[in-house]
């Protein structure tokens, strides 16, 4: 939307927003809709000079504001916001029922009475065609270091916690300041400083143990921010590593689950390509979960060490008789 | 705004001439033509907010149609909520990373403040879920489900390369877990079909007209999704053997309950249970000569097979 496709709406919304809160002081009312205190005042202005057409200066809606706050006195007959659209009505009462089952989010019973509620005022019973399902499963051991983190959050407390490092297969002993608690397909995360690696991180919250709050106080730098999700989980780094695959069919699912490069299709519906990885340790551990079903091509040190651990482990099987 | 108020404060239909008569600003239109072209422009951006603009005669002896709001339909009804119902909506409304539906989720709330319900941002003890919508097909699926129009779309089956063209009639899309799915009648198959947005290459199209597509009363969109989820198997005991300190994606959801040697490398016995036999079999493998599989014999069997495809490869 452009921004004169924006305004209409707000413009709409102000006037029964200003008749609802007389003298609302007006830094509020424009944090309420998004926008500057300047944009705020210029709409104002704009709305000072709307009115019942062809009546005199009184049927002009009245506003009256000074240097902080704002009231609307006379309203030429726009009492109440427009209803919501399809679009919007849909947006938010789909959101509302996937929070319902999600464990840890909000009461279920006041999201059901909110949902009782907008469905009534927008009159729409059943939004069309989209439909959420969080599909959150969770153990009872992370619903207790859920509690743990949400506690921390509350009261805004570092953690003390031992992580579980799924690339190094590895358990660390953390002090980390907590920032916010997510849910993103379907598992857990809380967002953290972590004072080890003095950056943001993300922590799934089935690989935390032994969570502790700690009595000093959560205090992330100034410079932390939130990390953007929005190009996904794995983040191309420049010093990640490549290996060339040959994906049989029944590992297909890796080029569509991992980031991979130059995909070409061989007979037999198998698929080579490159595939980007941080760590050693995930793509050995990866490579030999996947048995047969993938060969190494590049580099070939790589596909030499996966030989010889399987050899070894084959060995060791093999002694037990 | 002031065509709005005009046509709110009218209980009888204003032809266009009226309209440009005593709404400020249309008067300056230097012509005919001028005034008609910002009028359709109006009247259309009117509509695509959602105002229900009426079109009709007042009377049999009207020549032209006029227009009128009918304030019934244009306000938003009664709403008044509690604190933790607010809360509710404000997590709501964070729930989407979307540019589809973050902007209309916004619209609803703007709406629902200037109904006078108070919504701040939530305290920041809750879970946060996000839901995002990253596939190119998802904007045209959503406004071809919006639109009640059917689609053809090429879909590639995850067991192959070959992308097959698919028409559909939507009924929805779903999102599961952080997956989109667009749920509805394949028209080729005759029968119900769900794809997932990731594997839809290229664009989608749209076929025949808005308005053809109608989704039978009663579906359950989601289940026919989360049907297609594998349910979850009850947990079976394992015993493992795990080298002195090594594995600890392993040790960590298990107990330990002995020592032992093998091969002449020190290690733990550890029980821990497996919920599911065949994934098991391939997490235990990825550990290779760190960690082996004491009982059930058919999952030892299942990783050694595994471990000696990779052992025996060809160079």
């Amino acid at each position: 939307m452009t921004a004169a496709q924006d305004r209409l709406p707000r413009l709409l919304a102000l006037v029964p927003y200003f008749i609802a809160r007389p003298g609302i002081r007006i830094d509020e009312a424009a944090a309420d809709f998004g926008v500057t205190v300047k944009q705020l005042r210029k709409d104002l202005e704009l709305l000072w000079m709307c009115g019942l057409p062809g009546y005199g200066p009184g049927d002009l809606i009245d506003i009256s504001f000074d240097e902080d706050t704002v009231t609307v006195t006379f309203d030429a007959g726009m009492r109440r916001p427009l209803r919501l659209t399809g679009a919007e009505a849909t947006a938010l009462l789909v959101a509302l029922r996937a929070l319902v089952d999600t464990p840890g989010v909000a009461d279920a019973d006041a999201i059901r009475r909110a949902l009782a509620k907008i469905e009534a005022a927008a009159g729409q019973a059943e939004p069309a065609g989209v439909a959420v399902g969080l599909g959150v499963r969770e153990g009872a051991a992370t619903a207790e270091v859920r509690e743990t983190v949400q506690s921390a959050l509350r009261d805004k407390r570092a953690l003390r916690m031992s992580y579980y490092t799924a690339a190094k297969d590895e358990v660390t002993q953390r002090v980390v300041d907590p920032m916010r608690a997510m849910i993103v397909e379907g598992r857990g995360y809380l967002e953290a400083w972590c004072r080890r690696a003095e950056a943001v991180r993300l922590f799934r919250l089935d690989r935390i143990d032994d969570v502790t709050v700690l009595d000093e106080p959560s205090v992330p730098p100034p410079h932390a921010r939130p990390t953007d999700l929005t190009g996904g989980f794995f983040q191309p780094e420049p010093n990640q590593r490549t290996a060339r695959l040959v994906l049989e069919q029944d590992a297909r699912w890796v080029s569509e689950y991992y980031p991979v490069d130059d995909v070409e299709e061989l007979p037999g519906n198998r698929q080579r390509v490159v595939m980007r990885y941080a760590d050693e340790s995930w793509m050995t551990r990866m490579l030999l979960g996947l048995g047969g079903d993938v060969r190494v091509e590049e580099p070939e040190a790589l596909a030499a060490a996966l030989r010889a651990r399987a050899a070894d482990a084959v060995r060791r099987i093999d002694s037990l008789g | 705004m002031n065509l709005v108020l005009c046509l709110l404060s009218t209980r009888q239909y204003l032809s266009a001439e009226r309209i440009r008569g005593i709404v400020p600003g249309y008067a300056d239109a230097p012509s005919d033509e001028a005034f008609f072209r910002t009028f359709e422009r109006d009247k259309t951006e009117l509509r695509e907010l959602g105002i229900p603009l009426e079109v009709g005669r007042n009377s049999m002896f009207d020549t032209v149609d006029g227009y009128r709001i009918a304030r019934r339909d244009y306000e938003l009804g009664e709403i008044d909520l509690e604190p933790d119902e607010a809360a509710a909506v404000a997590l709501a409304v964070r729930l989407w990373d979307s540019p589809e539906l973050t902007g209309a989720a916004h619209g609803a709330l703007l709406k629902l403040r200037a109904a006078g319900v108070d919504v701040h941002q939530s305290p920041h003890a809750i879970v946060e879920p996000k839901v995002r919508t990253t596939e190119p097909a998802f904007a045209p699926l959503l406004a071809a489900v919006e639109a009640s129009q059917a689609v053809t779309f090429d879909y590639r089956r995850p067991s192959g390369p070959e992308a097959r063209t698919r028409t559909l009639e939507p009924w929805g899309v779903v999102s599961w877990r952080g997956r989109w799915y667009v749920v509805g009648q394949d028209r080729d198959r005759g029968a119900p079909r769900c794809f997932r947005l990731s594997r839809i290459v290229g664009d989608v199209g749209k076929v025949g007209k808005p308005g053809q597509v109608r989704r039978p009363d009663g579906v359950n969109l989601m289940a026919f999704v989360a049907s297609f989820d594998s349910e979850q198997r009850p947990g079976q005991p394992v015993r493992l053997w795990v080298a002195e300190g090594r594995a600890a994606g392993v040790r960590r959801r298990a107990t330990v309950v002995g020592a032992q040697e093998i091969d002449g490398a020190k290690g733990d016995v550890v029980e821990l249970d497996l919920a599911y036999p065949d994934s098991a079999a391939k997490w235990l493998a990825g550990y290779g000569p760190d960690v082996v599989v004491l009982a059930p014999d058919v999952l030892r069997k299942a990783v050694r097979e595994r471990l000696l495809a990779v052992a025996e490869e060809a160079r």
